[in-house]
């Protein structure tokens, strides 16, 4: 049973379509993540299906119920606002019951939820305090606890974590993915960034230009990206795009080659069975940094997909955990990410491992992965 | 000893700086001194003449210090001084203004308020034009619309009556509290407004429960502005009513022109600072506020 249905879904403000057909399904209990870039149209479609935005065209469904002239209190949804919207003027207990006092729930009842909802989320202590008084990662809970303590068909976040410092935002993310691993509810959830995405959603709906660029599993659409802008927006840093011929290698095996940073050419050959797919004498092949390391040959035998390539090394960037390393090929800077124990030194000409099992290759002319 | 010399000269430079900094202020503050005197004379004057007896004024003329001492023209300008034939003092007319300017205060900041929130947060096509319409207001000179007020009064039967002044500066002062409200909420964020709205409130109990509780500043100043405003109002008062059903501005001049052969000078400073004291208590309590509100911008 799906509990949100999005069919053909448009969105115009005068002559302007921000959204341009969205079909998006989310089972129930499912975690969906819209990401896209500022101005993608993400946020206009939370608010359409908190019906806070008319419809243009299209239709939508919660559960099985068409909703798309019901009213934002008759949908059966409760949301987090990236501001929080928290009511100033009342108190923490009062914020969170606001919604139901307006639906005339009785006292008892109120006050029951309030507790449960209070200890789920550990306010307690912060019940009688005014939103004032909090510090931003208790908005942030306060803000939750408001959507947590009705019992919605449908939970929409809109970039809930946006105004967090860098440490708590990772806090409050493990937090939300253990509250919906908890409370089990269909959630719908805004963001920028690909990597709370990746961390929480079940699917995620890749937006850009008012599109669903691609709707499927975190893991799928990092390794399978259905076209280039997908491939650039989900990952950091962002996969390296290369301009290739396809040939073959000395071995005549197919293969993909271009100019190399001497002013030679490299050649890579192509993982089995792809070849067959290409119909362009042109591709454009993306490896993610992970998949270009140090070249030895015991990593060769131990994995026949690996190509080898020289480039001289241009910059390295240490993080802690990984190396960053910035690599010439050609016109083009290269991006790897190295075991600190193996990273490249500046100035070096390093011999490359790139993974070729893990490449995508794109269409030059439509952008998309073949 | 480099060090020294640097400090010398710096400190002598600090010296001229401070100096300057002193005679600068000091010249600020006898300006601001000497014009606020002149501003505050009148006030004195009338404060004086209301205490001084009616003969020593009259020999001592009507600027000088005070040399007697009375109570009884403030009783008099209150309950027994003739106007125009009746000897009520102004106290029927200080009612009558009460009873005006309460009321119209009231009604115009509620509607203003109203006007303010829909006008800020549940914009609808062509509300932008109907604000800058209503905008016109403020710039509008009463003058201009005292004939279509005199027909409108006429036509409604309350000519002469204080009903009738009610209804006046009600609508003469919606686009002063609509202008005033509106400019506050918008500062209010949307958001606030669509939470709401997803927990299942609708307009009036967003209203009351959410924009209301976050509008003390606001309507402080726009009852202390309106209420100012009509209690001070002459034109449609002396021409829209007369005599007994007059406000205490129209009444303050009749009262010069009661025609009797001696001014009482003591019972008229006595009856213009009766007719002055609402506003400058309205002041001097929410005067504070009034500051505070006009400068408050956004809600954090």
């Amino acid at each position: 049973m799906s509990s949100l249905t999005i069919r053909n879904l448009r969105k115009s403000f005068g002559s302007v379509e921000v959204l341009k057909g969205i079909d998006i399904e989310a089972k129930a209990g499912e975690f969906i993540a819209l990401v896209g870039p500022s101005g993608c149209g993400k946020s206009t479609l939370l608010a359409m299906i908190a019906g806070l935005e008319s419809v243009s065209e299209g239709e939508i469904r919660i559960g099985d119920r068409l909703v798309n002239s019901v009213a934002p209190k008759d949908r059966d949804i409760a949301m987090v606002f990236q501001s929080y919207a928290l009511y100033p003027t009342m108190t923490v207990r009062e914020n969170i019951t606001f919604g139901m006092e307006s639906r005339g729930v009785p006292r008892p009842q109120r006050d029951e939820a309030v507790k449960r909802v209070a200890a789920l989320l550990q306010i307690e202590p912060l019940l009688g305090r005014k939103p004032g008084q909090l510090s931003g990662g208790q908005r942030q809970r306060v803000a939750m606890g408001r959507a947590l303590v009705r019992d919605p068909k449908l939970f929409l976040f809109d970039e809930p974590l946006s105004n967090l410092d860098a440490k708590l935002r990772v806090d409050m993310r493990s937090e939300i993915k253990k509250l919906h691993h908890r409370v089990g509810k269909t959630t719908i959830y805004v963001t920028h960034d690909q990597v709370e995405a990746m961390t929480l959603a079940s699917r995620i709906a890749v937006m850009h230009q008012g599109q669903v660029q691609q709707f499927d599993e975190p893991q799928a659409v990092y390794d399978r990206p259905a076209n280039m802008f997908v491939a650039g927006f989900m990952g950091s840093p962002a996969m390296n795009f290369i301009q290739t011929e396809v040939g073959t290698d000395t071995d005549g095996r197919p293969a993909v080659s271009f100019k190399a940073a001497g002013g030679g050419t490299a050649t890579l050959a192509l993982h089995n069975g792809i070849a067959g797919q290409i119909s362009t004498r042109n591709v454009i092949l993306g490896i993610r940094p992970e998949h270009i390391f140090r070249y030895s040959p015991e990593l060769k035998a131990a994995k026949p997909s690996i190509a080898k390539v020289e480039a001289p090394v241009e910059m390295v960037e240490p993080t802690g955990a990984e190396t960053i390393g910035f690599m010439r090929f050609g016109d083009l800077e290269v991006v790897g990410r190295f075991d600190p124990d193996e990273a490249p030194r500046m100035g070096e000409t390093i011999t490359l491992g790139v993974d070729m099992s893990h490449a995508c290759l794109f269409d030059p002319i439509t952008k998309n992965l073949i | 000893m480099t060090d020294a010399t640097i400090a010398a000269v710096h400190d002598r430079e600090a010296a001229i700086a401070g100096r300057r900094h002193l005679a600068s202020r000091t010249i600020i503050y006898a300006l601001l001194t000497f014009f606020a005197l002149i501003y505050l004379a009148p006030l004195v004057i009338l404060v004086f003449n209301s205490f001084r007896e009616q003969p020593e004024i009259a020999q001592n003329g009507l600027i000088a210090f005070p040399r007697s001492f009375q109570l009884s023209a403030w009783a008099d300008a209150w309950s027994t001084y003739c106007i125009g034939g009746t000897c009520e003092g102004m106290r029927r007319n200080f009612l009558n203004s009460l009873w005006m300017a309460v009321p119209a205060t009231v009604l115009s900041t509620a509607l203003g308020a109203l006007n303010g929130y829909v006008l800020s947060k549940w914009r609808f096509r062509g509300s932008e034009t109907l604000f800058t319409l209503m905008l016109l207001g403020v710039f509008m000179p009463g003058q201009i619309a005292l004939m279509p007020w005199a027909f409108i009064l006429g036509k409604l039967g309350l000519t002469n009556s204080t009903y009738g002044l009610i209804l006046v500066h009600v609508i003469q002062g919606i686009s002063f509290t609509t202008l005033f409200c509106r400019n506050y909420y918008v500062s209010i964020p949307d958001d606030l407004i669509k939470a709401a709205r997803i927990d299942g409130a609708g307009f009036w109990r967003i209203f009351r429960k959410i924009i209301l509780p976050l509008s003390p500043p606001i309507l402080i100043v726009t009852v202390i502005w309106q209420f100012t405003g009509i209690w001070n109002e002459y034109l449609f008062g002396v021409v829209f009513t007369s005599g007994r059903e007059q406000p205490i501005t129209a009444a303050l001049v009749a009262l010069t022109a009661s025609g009797t052969n001696v001014r009482a000078y003591d019972v008229m400073s006595a009856a213009v600072l009766i007719g002055a004291l609402p506003p400058l208590l309205v002041y001097f309590f929410g005067g504070k506020y009034f500051v505070r509100g006009l400068t408050q911008g956004a809600i954090k």
